[in-house]
């Protein structure tokens, strides 16, 4: 991989949740060579599963659609950008509210955890919406 | 992933192995709704669970709601990137880990 020019790879799947694993495996192949904790690979695998689902499950219903999904690394410092881009309904999921992780059991809604995660887990979540599309991009230093 | 159980009189535990994502948590969810008639403690033994998604905290917060009346659910061995997950989110504070 040409680490210098932050080579960038790029798939293109039927935004399903069956799909989910196909993803992960896609940005994870592309993380070979780096020096990527376990930690930091479950991370980065969580974060793709929250995203690609919240896609699959809302961007198009009840029609079908595609999603692409691009994997970039960056080096110095080393740096995973993934970049999941949908045609769907105009959603930015920065703008719902944190779940409020102080409350007891008998409270808790569970509704907006995934965003949240994927937030704390990652370096920096970025959302566009242009040309009609849905722009999310996920950085993480490795 | 892969579900063992185990009875032992009013204690059932489920020990855990592999994924807990949006894929398999429909079905933990379905073992521990089929399982808890009759049972006081509920045990997940995560000793060898690699991951967990918000799908996963999900039913473990309905689990641990759904035993609240009837006894208690404990969640053992839990691995540190697990238990990272259950940090950021606060479940740390809800769940009962061991």
């Amino acid at each position: 991989m040409d680490k210098q020019t932050g080579k960038s790879y790029e798939i293109l799947l039927e935004a399903k949740v069956e799909n989910v694993g196909k993803v992960q495996d896609f940005i994870k192949s592309h993380l070979t060579g780096t020096e990527c904790s376990p930690k930091a690979l479950m991370q980065i695998d969580l974060a793709a599963e929250e995203i690609f689902v919240n896609i699959a499950n809302y961007a198009y219903t009840p029609d079908d659609g595609d999603a692409n999904v691009r994997v970039e690394v960056l080096d110095e410092p080393v740096t995973v950008i993934i970049t999941f881009i949908d045609h769907g309904k105009p959603y930015d999921p920065l703008k719902r509210d944190d779940p409020d992780t102080s409350l007891p059991a008998e409270e808790r809604d569970i509704g907006g955890l995934g965003i949240f995660l994927t937030k704390t887990i990652v370096d920096e979540v970025i959302y566009e919406y242009v040309n009609n599309s849905n722009i999310l991009t996920l950085k993480k230093k490795l | 992933m892969k579900i063992d159980k185990i009875q032992n009189g009013k204690e059932l535990t489920l020990a855990i192995e592999g994924r807990l994502d949006t894929e398999t948590s429909p079905e933990l969810d379905k073992i521990v709704t089929e399982s808890i008639g009759g049972i006081e403690t509920l045990i997940l033994d995560f000793a060898n669970l690699e991951y967990i998604s918000s799908a996963g905290l999900r039913v473990l917060l309905k689990s641990h709601k759904a035993m609240i009346d009837k006894g208690q659910m404990k969640i053992t061995n839990v691995s540190d990137i697990v238990l990272s997950i259950f940090d950021v989110t606060g479940f740390t504070d809800i769940l009962t880990i061991e």
